[in-house]
This record gives C-alpha cells, structure tokens and sequence, in this order.
C-alpha cells in the first residue's frame, strides 16, 4: 500500500526495456520495471523472491545488458547486470531478449544449474510447477555436455513436515530468507561452501516453527517438498482452489490456494501470483501457517472462494481452452478452397525421400533397405513375408550365399 | 639501483620491535600527519598516484575520496591482510618482518578517514604473524600511538587484528567484510559499494597491506616525490613476490621502471632461470592473472619490451598481455606442464568458490573435472573447446571477481599453450610421464651455463 502511494506521489523515471519504454518508481529494480511491461521481457529469476528482503543476486538468470546506465550517463555498463538487484534510472536502456549476449549467459547459466541437478523430474512433487523446468525449457539445450557423476545427497526430514531433497537444491537462498525474515528464528542454514555447499539444519534440529511451510512454496525447484503431499499426485491432476478461514494465528493470513481432487484437499499452499511469487493481500505478502498449511485438509475447513487464476506457463494450465475464439478462417479458405493434405510436399525436400519405389504398394512397414536404391537385394525382398522372422531369415540366407 | 621504500630497513636487527623501528625513522610519518588535516592527507594519497596493491590496480586517492561521510555514523578502515593468492606472499614478509610500518600506515590513514576503529583481517594460516601484529600494535599503544587522544593530537583510533579461518573468498573485500562481522564470508552483490554501506552498513575502506604501508613513505617524502618514482600511472614501488624455477625466489621491490627480462635475468632480482634450464610460461601477477608465454613475455605484441608496471603488463589486453595483479610472480621452466598447472589452479578455485551464486558454483567444479581428465589423458579435443566454453560463460557473469578469476587461467592456457593441450589428449599415456617441453614458444634469450 504504502508502495502504491509513494509510486503515485514521486517523481517516474522512464526506462527502456528492450525497445519498449515504460515508467517506474525511482529505486525499482530492473525486473520489477520489465514485469510492469510483461511477457518475455521480464527476465525469468530463479532466486529473485520479491516478498522476501534481500533476496536476488545469486542465480544470475536475471542478468541483461544496460546500453545506457542513464540519461545523464549514457554510457553502458560493460558486464551484464543482475536486474534483480540493479536499480533503474532515468533514461535507462536494457537489453533482455534483444541481447545476444544475455541470451547466450543465460543458457550457460541454466546449463550449470542442470549439471548438477537430478533429472527426476518423473517422480519429482515439483514437476509441473518448477522454475527450473520452466527456465530449462525455455533457455536450456536439448542436452547435457557434462559427463561426470553428478553430486548427490541423501534425503533428510526437516522437521515434521519439509522433506529435504538437496540433491535438487539450486542454492537460491530463498528458503533462508523465509527463515530470517518471516519465522521466529532461522535453524537451518547454507553449509560448506563451493559445489559442496547444502542446506541442513543445525545438528539434530528440527524445523518446526509455525510459518517454516512457506519455505516450500518459494523453493524453486522440488528441493523442499511438502511431506503431507508427498507422492500422492501430481499437480495437474488437482485443481486450485482459492479458499480462506479464520485463522487463530494473528500473523496468519489465512487465505490460501487448495489444491483438490474430487472434493478431497490434498495440499494447501500460499496463492501465487503470474511470477510465480506470493500475493500481496492488503500490502502484506499473504504467507500462511503450518495449522492452515498442513493440517486443515477437510473440505469442511475453508470457504471456497472459486478457482484460482493459475499461471500461463503453468502445466496446470494446459488443455483448458478457456476464453478462446475459434479462427474465423480455417485452412480450407486459407488454401483456396483445397483441401488440406499436405502442407509441404516432402519429397521436394531431399532426395532421401523420393525413392524409386513407391511406399503406398508396399504392404508391410518401409525398412531402411527399401530405400537402398544401389542395393541389388531389394529386387530379393519376397512379396508377402507373412512375418518379419521368416523376412529375415530370407535375407540372411541370400546374403550368406552371396559371401 | 632501485629505490627501497618499504623494505628499506628490513634487514636492521630487531626492526620487529618498537624501539628499533622507532630509533631507524620510524613513526615520523604519523608525526608528520598529525600535524595535517585529514583532508591533506588523503590530497597527498592521491598526488602520490598510489593504486591498490592488491590486485584490481583502482587509485586509492580516489577509492578515499568515495567514502561516505554522514553525519554521527562511524567510518572503519579494514586492512585486508587476508593474503591467499597462490603465489602472493609478500604481505606476509611486511607484516613478519616490519609489523610496525603497517601499524604506522593505518593510523595515519584512519586519521584521515576519520576511523576510530581499524581492523586488520589476517588470513587463519598467518597465524604466527597475527601474534607478531598484536605485540606490535602493544607497543603501539604502550607508547601512545594508539588508544585515546594519540600523541595530543585529539584523535582516537583502536586497532584490532582478526583472524579469518582460511578461506580465499575472505579476500574479496566484501567477503571479508561479512566474515569479519561474524557472518558466512560470502561476497555481497554490489551495489552498494563498501564505501556507502561497508562493515555493520557503515562506510567502510578496505585496503591490502602494502598499500596502507606505502602510505608511510608517501607522507615521509611526499606526494609529488613519490609519483616521481616509477614510470606513467605506475607511481612508487611494488613488492614482487618471485617464486617457481629462478634462482633466487623471494620478496623484490621494484620502482617498475625496470623490464621483465631484467626482473628474471639480473643478478638483483630473480638471477635467471634455475639449473640453467630455458623460460617456458609465467604468471606474472599471482594465480588469477592470465599465463603468459616466454615470446610475449618478454616482448609485447607488438614487439616492445615488456616492464615491470601496470601497463606494460596488460599491454594488449588479455590476447595478448595480462596483469600486474598482486605481484605474485610464478616463472614456469621448460620442464613444467602448463595442462598440470592449470589443472591445480582449477582445483584450487573449486575449491574456494563460496557456491553462492550458479555460474562459478557449478563452473568452477565442472572446469575441474575436465582438467583433471585432460592431466591424466582422458581428455578428448571436443574437453578443450568445451573448457573454452564453460570458462567464458564463467567470466563476468558471477557476483565477486572470484569467478573471472577461476575463467581466466584457464582461458590464457588455452589461449596460448593450446598445442599443450592437444598433445596431452593425442599421447593419453605419454603425458602421464613426460612432459610436452618448450612448445612452439622459443625462450628468447640464449642461455649460456
């Protein structure tokens, strides 16, 4: 609120953000400033949480190029910028997808996330809601050139309701902000350092404070899961609800996100916004508590409030064609009035695939012999083989004969 | 012969304690200061044209004249002493052997920042040395250099030494910075600069060992005398601290008007390469810098001589040239294995990446691994293009320098000794017992033994 008011009041500063001008508070983050633009021009953050103070900086997804650091100095900055934590100024210019060089950081930023993270993604709880998937999905390559044994740990009980998964920990410190900032006193932390670095608790400490479950909802990947959901389903078979009750804990908002299946709640998390981050309900970031979280699993529990908007990415989303408009043309008026076959004739493509048989006569699957036109044995190959053993054994008694 | 400033009386007996540096000239400079103004002082930091010793090279005029002074907010000076560049030592000969210099060059300098609270981090390893610091620093203060109103002159300042715990990461100065207040030494994300918001969010000024302790000779002699010495934006000495195969390894200062062949080759220096083997590579700044090979050594690029002084050294950029960094001078012979070296580097700086941000959490242990592969004939070619790789997307897009520094070894290796590597993949057993010798790079210079 208070944000809201001080925005209304001060003077805006004008910044470009890949060719798009848009004005901002003064001190608000480049991220922010691309958000408030939206769509692909809000780089994708992995450790950037905005609710959660002094977070940002670490993951270096969020990195772009400033060509001009301000209208009173244009000149450029000469590394690329963590837009999390890199304030705008008047007449800045950034560059985030228009930058080959962020683009080119940015994929070697999500391949050293992955070198090390388990693809697990089958049997992860996070599948289906995880940044990282998103970020790999977006920017990540189709493979992996690293060829090494990839760091593991083993799984350990944080407490009575976070399981640790840090094997798929991507260090975004996240978690430990959660800790400071909104639970009583933090008990677990970032041990050793490097790429042997993990999160753990100090020795035989549970985590148990009433606010430690909002550390699974900022976790970007399926490093802190939630044991009471734990393998019971997958995301996009349950349904968000937006639901809220009259929580006895004053520092508990008490509105929150079900996740149904039927008319069964099977996990209660925060309500997120379209970056994935905590809403803000009245100027407050809308945390939960663990009673609300972890044990308030009965329809009879909330009030339903209705669905919950979901998120364009989200794997939830998909397959429900709400609010779409069917396409005044199909592709019969847009050929002409032909009828749609084939778009591409694909035999004017490559030779490969204009061989001299004709597969339409053939009355069994083409094999890579068919198209072996310099291969005297396709004159051999029998008319009806009945079976693909006696297809073979054929084949071989001819190619026998021949040696 | 060269001018000695700081190592001028290292070699008098007893020069450890506070009599005898006292009786040899010592504390006249802070005499000296008391009688300026703070304002004075920090002008006759910056006519002296001092650069940061400790690697980056930024004026420390200019990095004094940054500091935020806000009203009824304390201001701290930090020595960062937390020497662990591989390579480096020579903070470790100043501190050992002339304590009170360092002593006399921080209460010099807090008087003109304005510091009542000084503090040294020394790394965990000196630990011997941090003892030294602390009965230096007694004598200090036993005799009225230290503690309240110093000398009459109406300004406090305490000194306190810290021990770090060892990690290289604490020598990036917001690092230190978070160590020394008790915190996980993990470099902060700038900004805001040390500056504005340094130890407990007060205006900080983190400086290396050797550029407080030039601030004595700088006030004995002047600012305008000391930009004297030396050659362009290189203004007063350096300590080098020579090491690999020379014949005398040890701590030279330098007015860096000298060349590098003189450096290694004299008699007065580094007295040529040792058992009269030829010049292969070297460092000529401490582990981080980019490897240099004999050819460009020597001469620039472009054909010139290369001296002992911040621009001659990086004198084409990182093609071509390298850095004056900290001074840690590592001469390689003809029978070292650039691929090793560069592999042990690596392993060090995966081994000291704090993990806090991706690129050189995940870069540095990835780089390696491959190295490790590649010095134990397991590399393939596809291993030096993918080094190539993962270094360059490493460099400059981590939070500290740390990461550049891990990226730019093995950069400049590849760069320069990539036939090295080459045989090292194509002769998968050979390289386990050989060694690859003096590469396409002829020494230069004819050695006669």
């Amino acid at each position: 609120m208070a944000d809201e008011i001080k925005k209304d009041t001060a003077a805006k500063v004008k910044v470009t953000i890949d060719g798009i001008t848009t004005e901002v508070a003064p001190g608000t983050s480049i991220i922010e400033a691309a958000r408030q633009i939206g769509g692909a021009v809000a780089p994708p953050a992995m450790c950037y949480y905005k609710s959660l103070e002094g977070s940002g900086g670490r993951c270096r997804t969020c990195l772009v190029e400033v060509t001009q650091g301000s209208a009173a100095n244009p000149r450029p900055i000469p590394k690329l910028v963590a837009s999390c934590r890199t304030s705008v100024e008047e007449g800045m210019v950034v560059k985030n997808i228009t930058s080959e060089r962020v683009l080119d950081a940015r994929d070697g930023v999500v391949e050293f996330l992955l070198i090390n993270h388990p693809l697990d993604c089958p049997i992860c709880d996070q599948a289906g809601e995880c940044d990282l998937q998103d970020l790999s999905y977006s920017h990540g390559n189709e493979g992996t050139r690293y060829k090494f044994v990839r760091r593991t740990f083993i799984l350990e009980d944080i407490g009575p309701y976070i399981k640790l998964h840090m094997t798929r920990c991507i260090l975004c410190y996240r978690c430990i902000h959660v800790a400071d900032q909104i639970t009583e006193k933090r008990i677990h932390g970032v041990m050793d350092r490097g790429d042997r670095a993990f999160i753990s608790t100090y020795i035989s400490r549970a985590i148990d404070n009433d606010f430690s479950g909002n550390m699974i909802d900022v976790c970007p990947v399926g490093a802190l899961t939630d044991r009471t959901f734990r393998f019971k389903n997958r995301v996009w078979f349950t349904k968000p609800v937006y639901v809220h009750r009259d929580c006895e804990n004053p520092k508990c908002c008490g509105k929150a996100t079900a996740w149904m299946r039927g008319d069964e709640i099977f996990r209660v998390t925060t309500r997120d916004n379209e970056w994935g981050e905590v809403q803000i309900i009245d100027g407050e970031p809308a945390w939960i508590c663990n009673t609300c979280r972890f044990e308030k699993k009965q329809v009879s529990d909330w009030v339903i409030e209705g669905p919950a908007t979901v998120r364009k990415i989200s794997v939830v989303n998909v397959n429900k064609y709400r609010n779409t408009i069917k396409p005044k043309e199909t592709l019969m008026d847009v050929m002409g009035g032909l009828k749609p076959n084939l778009l591409m004739n694909i035999r004017s493509v490559s030779e490969v695939n204009d061989p001299d048989i004709k597969l339409s006569e053939l009355n069994r699957p083409a094999i890579a012999r068919d198209f072996d036109i310099a291969n005297d044995i396709d004159n051999k190959i029998p008319e009806n083989p009945g079976n693909a053993e006696k297809y073979n054994s054929e084949l071989l008694k001819s190619s026998t004969k021949e040696n | 012969m060269s001018v000695k400033l700081l190592l001028e009386k290292a070699h008098v007996e007893g020069i450890k304690s506070y009599e005898v540096y006292r009786r040899e000239g010592g504390y006249r400079a802070a005499e000296k200061a008391f009688k300026l103004t703070p304002a004075e002082i920090t002008e006759e930091v910056k006519k002296s044209g001092l650069r940061g010793r400790g690697g980056a090279g930024f004026p420390t005029g200019l990095k004094w004249s940054f500091l935020a002074k806000p009203e009824g907010v304390p201001r701290y000076l930090v020595c960062n002493a937390d020497e662990s560049e591989p390579g480096t030592f020579k903070d470790r000969y100043l501190m050992e052997f002339i304590p009170h210099i360092l002593i006399e060059g921080m209460i010099i300098s807090s008087f003109a920042l304005g510091s009542n609270r000084s503090y040294i981090y020394i790394r965990g390893e000196y630990a011997w040395v941090a003892d030294i610091l602390e009965t230096a620093i007694g004598e200090a203060r036993a005799n009225g250099w230290l503690g309240k109103n110093i000398q009459n002159s109406g300004f406090d300042c305490e000194m306190y030494v810290h021990r770090g715990a060892g990690a290289y990461i604490c020598g990036e100065e917001t690092a230190l910075l978070e160590s020394l207040e008790g915190k996980r030494g993990n470099p902060r994300i700038k900004p805001p600069f040390p500056a504005v918001k340094g130890l407990y969010g007060c205006p900080t000024v983190v400086n290396n060992v050797e550029t407080l302790a030039a601030v004595v000779p700088i006030i004995n002699i002047t600012g305008e005398e000391y930009a004297k010495i030396g050659v362009g934006r290189s203004t007063g000495t350096k300590l080098i601290s020579a090491c690999g195969n020379i014949k005398k390894p040890g701590i030279y200062e330098i007015d860096m008007t000298i060349s590098v062949e003189e450096f290694i080759y004299s008699d007065e220096y580094c007295g040529g390469i040792a058992n009269g083997k030829r010049l292969k590579a070297c460092i000529p700044g401490g582990s981080s810098v980019p490897i240099l090979p004999a050819n460009l050594l020597l001469k620039t690029a472009k054909g010139e001589t290369r001296y002992m002084n911040y621009e001659s050294l990086s004198d084409g950029g990182f093609a071509t040239g390298s850095m004056m960094g900290s001074g840690g001078f590592i001469v390689l012979d003809e029978d070292q294995c650039v691929v090793k070296h560069t592999y042990t580097l690596s392993r060090f700086y995966w081994h000291e990446s704090c993990g806090q941000c991706s690129p050189c959490r995940e870069g540095t242990g990835w780089l390696e691994k491959i190295m490790r592969n590649m010095e134990n004939g397991k590399g393939t070619m596809s291993d030096i293009d993918l080094l190539w790789d993962v270094q360059r997307r490493i460099e400059g897009n981590t939070i500290c320098p740390l990461g550049d520094a891990a990226a730019w070894p093995v950069a400049a290796a590849i760069r320069h000794f990539r036939d090295e590597f080459e045989w090292h993949v194509l002769n998968p057993e050979k390289c386990l017992t050989e060694n690859y010798g003096l590469a396409h790079y002829a020494d230069p210079i004819q050695v006669t033994t």
